[in-house]
């Protein structure tokens, strides 16, 4: 990769536009919803500047279908969104899951159910790692917790969308887009722009057989075939999951935290570390594939825990599941409403800790 | 081998896959894919054609047409197809939608592709039935047609009016050409084609948004033998849906 000297002071929403733009993203369709207005604004100069296109479209169900289209060009192509607007572009994701079209979708998590607020939240876990829409698909789903990260991951994103031919979701919520840090931004050297050379639907150019993107299977056993093949591919992506343990090898308790919640949980650990106190923090990177390995090694050595979420326990149950043979946690939950401080977690941290 | 002076005047176009279609006897569907591989053949496109598929009788389309094809959900290909097209737009990007699929769950999006001028193709089928999920009532039902959804025939004051897609769609701004055609009958017919050929003109001129009705029989859903069908279209269908142009803009010029 190469870096770029200059640092830019940008806000989340900002920093995920700007790093689909480094990753050759050529198409954006999206539609206004709070908090992540900033990024279709970005788009809608940017994208044109670097000689792609951008569609406000009509609706959330209309801008996803269109993300479904370009995908199933080879195009790099990404839409952005909030919850409501998310749980309107489950329909074209589970058909880009069922056709195993690339493409990259963002979600700036919002409070709910329903309209909720446009305050930060993370309720949308459940929707965003198990496959939101109907049928049996999951998201491949990374959770930033800085903004650096929110770009990085937006670069890897479609990098893995295009590798493994599927919707890749980032999962970020009203804090980290809505704030402002300096980041180092850098482009990949790498980016295979004809990613989709040998399945993508571009003209039967020279006579070639034709091609076809669909999610009908009819035949007797077809359309187990492709479920089987589906779930082969995700199984496989237990290695790529990742997480980022910070003072986790000599603490008592480990806190269990993603995205926005694990950047706060981080600072009321270092505050307990100062205090002497052996806190530690387990955030996954990837939401789906859970780093369930890694947690279950903690598990094994001994660790107590504590999951806090801005929601009312959904990435507890991966948690649960990843030590079940071992231990349990404990779990305190932000209303969504609610802006958590380092220093409102700490006294349920304390709690855990002392064992109460 | 003695010289029997035959001469071949009539075959199946190159861009129509030779294999049997799964429609039922008297459907129409069979004649709208000839016309449209006819002008591919034609107008030299096969290989540079994107097709955007939709839901209902006509999903297979892609199983009779050798193009390049992306299927879309229910209601969604011109949603579909603008991503395509604005992803490859030197491409010929069409979608083929059924009336359920187009004036129901789709009626926004078709509404903005053909607004925003999208240049796009689309070939609106309609029989005024729901065929694929069995003869419910669809938006263009006539006043009076019974369907499984309205047994007593659909009434105007409990379903509403039919609805006349080609005039809505042509009083849009985007829109470079406009027109309803039939498949009841030769003349019709042909005269379908040349809608569907200007159209396909208008996308590959840059110019905007092509948009052709073809009046279609089902007879299954009908309940009709195929000629009853056909006399249904021309007694019907045709006086509430009048045939015709409703919008070209190389005659009022216009569009970008």
């Amino acid at each position: 990769m190469t870096k770029k000297a200059e640092r830019i002071f940008v806000k989340g929403n900002e920093a995920i536009a700007r790093g689909a733009l480094a990753a050759k993203c050529r198409c954006f369709f999206g539609y206004p919803i709070t908090p992540q207005n900033d990024i279709p604004e970005f788009m809608s100069s940017e994208m044109i500047k670097a000689g792609g296109d951008f569609v406000q479209a009509e609706s959330e169900v209309a801008a996803a279908n269109m993300l479904l289209g370009a995908g199933a060009t080879g195009v790099r192509a990404m839409t952005s969104s909030s919850s409501p607007g998310l749980s309107l572009k489950q329909e074209a994701i589970s058909y880009m899951a069922g056709s195993e079209v690339p493409a990259v979708v963002v979600n700036m998590n919002r409070g709910g159910p329903g309209l909720g607020d446009i305050g930060p939240a993370q309720g949308d876990y459940y929707q965003s790692t198990r496959g939101g829409g109907h049928g049996d698909y999951r998201h491949f789903t990374f959770g930033p917790g800085t903004v650096q990260e929110a770009y990085d991951l937006t670069i890897r994103a479609f990098d893995i969308a295009f590798e493994h031919r599927t919707p890749v979701l980032i999962l970020g919520d009203a804090i980290l887009g809505q704030m402002k840090e300096p980041i180092t931004p850098w482009e990949p050297e790498d980016v295979d722009e004809n990613g989709g050379r040998d399945w993508a639907i571009t003209g039967r150019d020279g006579g070639r057989d034709k091609r076809l993107i669909k999610s009908l299977f009819l035949a007797e056993g077809e359309l187990a075939e492709q479920n089987k093949h589906l779930q082969a591919k995700y199984d496989a992506w237990t290695d790529l999951a990742e997480c980022e343990q910070f003072e986790t090898e000599d603490a008592d308790l480990i806190i269990c935290a993603y995205g926005s919640i694990g950047r706060i949980a981080k600072t009321a650990v270092r505050k307990f570390r100062k205090d002497g106190k052996k806190v530690g923090l387990f955030r996954p990177i990837t939401l789906y594939p859970f780093p369930s390995a890694e947690l279950k090694a903690l598990a094994e050595q001994g660790k107590r825990f504590l999951t806090i979420e801005h929601n009312l326990g959904q990435m507890l149950d991966d948690v649960r599941l990843a030590i079940r043979t071992v231990t349990d946690s404990d779990f305190y939950p932000i209303y969504p409403g609610n802006l958590p401080t380092p220093d409102e977690l700490e006294e349920p941290i304390l709690k855990c800790l002392e064992g109460k | 081998m003695s010289d029997t002076h035959e001469k071949i005047v009539f075959q199946k176009p190159e861009s129509v896959i030779d294999r049997p279609t799964h429609y039922c006897p008297g459907c129409h569907h069979g004649v709208a894919h000839r016309l449209i591989g006819e002008l591919l053949d034609e107008m030299n496109l096969a290989e540079k054609t994107l097709m955007t598929t939709s839901i209902g009788c006509s999903v297979f389309l892609y199983n009779y047409l050798n193009v390049d094809a992306v299927e879309a959900p229910h209601g969604r290909a011109p949603a579909v197809a603008t991503g395509v097209k604005r992803s490859r737009p030197d491409h010929f990007v069409f979608t083929y939608q059924g009336d359920g699929d187009l004036a129901s769950i789709g009626m926004a999006e078709i509404m903005h592709a053909a607004n925003r001028g999208e240049k796009i193709c689309v070939v609106f089928v309609n029989n005024t039935v729901y065929g694929m999920t069995g003869g419910q009532m669809a938006p263009t039902t006539l006043i009076g047609q019974t369907t499984t959804t309205t047994p007593a025939g659909r009434c105007q004051t409990h379903e509403g009016a039919p609805i006349r897609m080609t005039e809505i769609i042509a009083s849009l701004g985007g829109v470079a050409f406009a027109a309803r055609g039939s498949l009841d009958c030769v003349k019709n017919i042909r005269q379908a084609k040349k809608y569907l050929k200007k159209a396909f003109e208008f996308q590959l001129n840059n110019t905007g948004f092509g948009f052709v009705e073809l009046l279609s029989a089902c007879p299954t859903n009908w309940k009709m033998t195929p000629l009853q069908a056909n006399e249904r279209i021309q007694k019907e269908m045709i006086p509430y849906y009048p045939l015709g142009v409703y919008k070209d803009v190389s005659e009022e010029g216009g569009v970008c």
